[in-house]
């Protein structure tokens, strides 16, 4: 729980840095959608935040040897991402831009997105995971 | 200093926050959503830790700034439609199937691995499927169901 409050304030300060420095709300579906969508120099900003991200992933991959990837069929891994795209594109936001920026600056619309995911993730799972016993963790 | 390397910068921090929460593990996602299971508070930690900075943050900046200034929060819109309760939906359920939300899926994508790569794959074309549906009901001329 301590490395989760710790994890958690360093993803606050990249939020709070990012919000500073460049003036755009650190979530990344918007990010990346803006990498996708933008034009030049925000585009090259977009995806510059992402490459950070990928390189610190490289960098975890390296010393865990571990693959952070579930147990599950690639089919349901190409529907989930299929949806988190959409979704969050439609809401505006995920975890990090609704949760983490959004509740930060007491947005309602924020709250009641993250409810919603919340609540619709937490059925899923019961469903994928304990009704239909799919990628039960080991 | 430069943008794109604020941004990096940003994002590479981002990215330690996840690793260090165990954040960028689905599964560590799955036992926070799975509360009939062995449930993990740890994303609420995340969470608490990310908003507590955070909020503290935009807090100093207001009152350093004035609020009206540009350094000051972002105006909320207060709009609660079917596109922010729908998409949001439909996000929590592609998460609670995989684990993944954007950020560590991109995290995971650096592992090379074929599962994160066709997640990360299918996520960008939601997104662009999204971009096609907006443009499509902008040019209808049903300004209600915009999102933006």
């Amino acid at each position: 729980m301590l490395l989760a409050l710790i994890g958690g304030a360093l993803i606050g300060l990249s939020a709070s840095l990012y919000w500073s420095l460049n003036r755009r709300i650190a979530g990344i579906s918007g990010i990346l959608g803006g990498a996708l969508f933008e034009r030049a120099p925000e585009r090259f900003r977009r995806v510059s935040f992402l490459v950070g991200l990928f390189l610190v992933g490289l960098v975890f991959a390296r010393f865990t040897n571990r693959v952070p990837a579930p147990d599950l069929p690639l089919l349901a891994l190409a529907g989930a991402g299929l949806l988190v795209g959409y979704g969050t594109r439609m809401s505006g936001g995920c975890t990090s831009g609704h949760g983490v920026c959004g509740l930060s600056r007491l947005s309602l619309r924020s709250l009641v997105a993250v409810l919603t995911f919340m609540v619709t993730g937490a059925i899923t799972v019961f469903v994928v995971r304990h009704v239909l016993q799919l990628g039960v963790p080991t | 200093m430069k943008a794109w390397l604020t941004a990096l910068a940003c994002g590479a921090l981002f990215g330690v926050g996840l690793c260090v929460s165990g954040m960028a593990d689905p599964k560590n996602i799955i036992a926070f959503l799975d509360v009939s299971g062995k449930w993990s508070p740890n994303l609420l930690g995340v969470m608490l830790g990310a908003i507590t900075i955070h909020f503290a943050w935009l807090r100093w900046l207001t009152r350093r700034d004035g609020a009206g200034s540009d350094a000051a929060l972002p105006s909320n819109g207060k709009q609660i439609d079917r596109a922010l309760l729908g998409g949001a939906a439909l996000f929590g359920i592609g998460w609670g199937v995989s684990g993944y939300c954007p950020g560590p899926a991109i995290v995971a994508l650096a592992s090379g691995a074929l599962g994160p790569l066709v997640f990360v794959v299918a996520m960008a074309t939601g997104m662009v499927l999204n971009q096609g549906v907006q443009w499509m009901i902008k040019r209808s001329g049903k300004p209600s169901l915009v999102v933006r």
